[in-house]
């Protein structure tokens, strides 16, 4: 079919078009928004290659949660644009030494799967084997094979989480709390007091 | 669509042609419901106040939404000054088309749905994940306080309620053994006793009711949270914020939003009548439409599906005339130490019964 080739070419475009973007942007709010939109035409190869289940879950965590949080701190940051400047040149070798294991790295994998390598046989994976869909494959490797990784992965994410908890919490003394339960508690019987005053003589305390 | 020989119809052409006819059909049917939904949202507030409501325009007020969107589409687009132009004339796009794009799995009728595909409930929640986008852009962008305020309780209470409706999804999901929307559907098929509010699964199910029936309450509360319903409508708190990230939005801009807010409120009503009551399953078993033609049937069951969805979004109607509006501290405390832990229990419960109650 011609359709998935024109879907894909045009995702993987708006993927590298955003992709630049992101670096090349003037405005960090901007960035983020094309990091975005690189995940999002992302997760669209993904369901491209038959991994909806990968896809929709890559637009849940990454696209709906964690771009959100960055684009909430780049937003209430107070960016100043000359004084990031400044420091390119000098982190200019550290980035392009990452850049350069990073690309040297997608080049062997992509190496060893042109080349009927290790790899090779793994573009299987995604695709349903026996009729199951593949949120049911990867529950199925997820909660047996690899459940005692999985729930370890579990565990350090419940750590960091309380870890940033702890750090950020902060008792002050004196502060009054409402007491919902109390507030809902209470009855007419015992918050309204109905008197009847005579004209003239007002309320005896 | 059943086409024998090889036709226009089956080749890429064809298939592009009949699903943008599809996606044309839902699209021009929401866009027509949701201006007598509209409008009904307006009467519900003002039945509940002893007004009349809107009355003029047309039979009843019958045109009052289309009087609204003509006023709408021409008047003149204001953009403030030193406002994002790109991302402000962004954002109200994005609210819009993420609102529309969700109904795309929606299962309408028996073979109605524009996109079958086997991760349905998690594109529905993706998407609606991202509806906060919308809102962010729209008030940083605006240049002005009150907007990003508004904006920023907004993603806040979005992200927040997201969490507690995902793991009410979960207990949905737990009890169909399906993430299609459609197979979550037919698995509620034969009677109200078979849905997924009252256990999913007969007589033998009915206990599990006493977990499904709190949490279908959890969902629709936190559907109202979702899409910035009263009493949960703080980003546009008007006695505080104005109209929150709404605030330097007028004309077509502000339109896009509105219908956007608007689909995404009817989206979640759908929702809850596909997940808890049985979408378009009727209340009673139906062997009597074995013998129509498939179109009478899916149009039978659409009826339903469509009904649920109208009572459903006059609940939510209700909701906004009679609750008075929550505090954001009590918002978020209903949220976090309320609906979450609750939700997370009901997933523990239900998976338990699932694994060793007679449903298993």
């Amino acid at each position: 079919m011609i359709l998935p080739a024109i879907a894909f070419y045009l995702l993987a475009a708006i993927t590298i078009g955003a992709g630049l973007a992101v670096i090349s942007a003037r405005n960090p709010v901007h960035s983020v928004l094309f990091l975005i939109t690189a995940f999002f035409s992302a997760a669209g190869l993904f369901v491209l290659l038959g991994a909806e289940f990968l896809a929709m879950i890559l637009v849940v965590v990454y696209v709906g949660a964690v771009a959100v949080l960055f684009l909430f701190v780049v937003m209430m940051l107070d960016v100043d644009f000359t004084a990031l400047r400044q420091g390119f040149a000098r982190y200019m070798p550290l980035g392009g030494v990452v850049a350069g294991v990073l690309a040297i790295e997608m080049v062997v994998v992509a190496l060893s799967v042109a080349g009927g390598g290790a790899a090779a046989g793994s573009t299987g994976a995604m695709s349903r084997s026996g009729g199951a869909t593949n949120a049911e494959a990867i529950g199925r490797v997820l909660y047996t094979d690899y459940v005692y990784l999985f729930q370890a992965a579990g565990m350090v994410l419940l750590v960091a989480m309380i870890g940033a908890i702890v750090l950020t919490l902060k008792h002050r003394e004196g502060i009054r709390r409402q007491a919902v339960a109390a507030q809902v508690a209470r009855t007419p019987a015992k918050g309204v007091r109905i008197v009847s005053i005579k004209p003239g003589e007002g309320l005896a305390p | 669509m059943e086409v024998g020989a090889p036709s226009f119809w089956t080749t890429a052409g064809g298939w592009t042609v009949l699903t943008v006819l599809q996606i044309l059909a839902v699209l021009v049917w929401i866009l027509l419901s949701l201006a007598f939904l509209l409008l009904a949202d307006r009467k519900v507030w003002a039945g509940v106040q002893m007004r009349k409501g809107p009355n003029v325009v047309g039979p009843f007020g019958l045109l009052q939404s289309f009087a609204d969107f003509l006023k709408f589409v021409l008047k003149e687009i204001v953009i403030p000054a030193g406002a994002d132009r790109a991302v402000f004339l962004l954002a109200p796009l994005v609210s819009f088309t993420l609102a529309f794009g969700a109904w795309a799995v929606m299962p309408l009728a028996p073979g109605w749905v524009v996109s079958d595909i086997n991760v349905g409930v998690l594109y529905l929640f993706a998407i609606s994940s991202l509806g906060v986008y919308g809102v962010i852009m729209g008030g940083w962008a605006s240049n002005s306080k009150y907007p990003f305020l508004g904006s920023l309780r907004s993603a806040a209470q979005m992200v927040s309620y997201e969490v507690s409706i995902g793991f009410v999804i979960i207990t949905v999901i737990l009890l169909s053994g399906s993430l299609n929307l459609g197979q979550i559907v037919e698995r509620q098929a034969g009677g109200f006793w078979n849905w997924n509010v009252l256990g999913g699964g007969g007589l033998k199910n009915l206990p599990a009711a006493l977990v499904m029936i709190p949490m279908s309450v959890i969902f629709f509360v936190s559907a109202l949270a979702e899409t910035n319903r009263p009493p949960f409508d703080l980003p546009e708190a008007e006695s505080e914020l104005v109209a929150g990230y709404q605030v330097e939005y007028s004309s077509t801009p502000y339109l896009l939003f509105m219908i956007g807010e608007y689909a995404n409120i009817v989206l979640m009503c759908a929702l809850i009548s596909v997940l808890f009551f049985g979408g378009w399953q009727a209340p009673f078993p139906t062997p009597f439409t074995a013998a129509w033609t498939p179109t009478a049937a899916s149009f039978f069951g659409f009826l339903w599906f469509f009904a649920k969805t109208i009572f459903f979004f006059f609940l939510v109607a209700m909701a906004k005339a009679i609750v008075p509006r929550y505090r954001y501290d009590q918002l978020m405390r209903l949220g976090w130490k309320v609906f979450l832990p609750l939700s997370i229990g009901a997933v523990i419960l239900v998976a338990a019964w699932r694994e060793f109650g007679p449903g298993a």
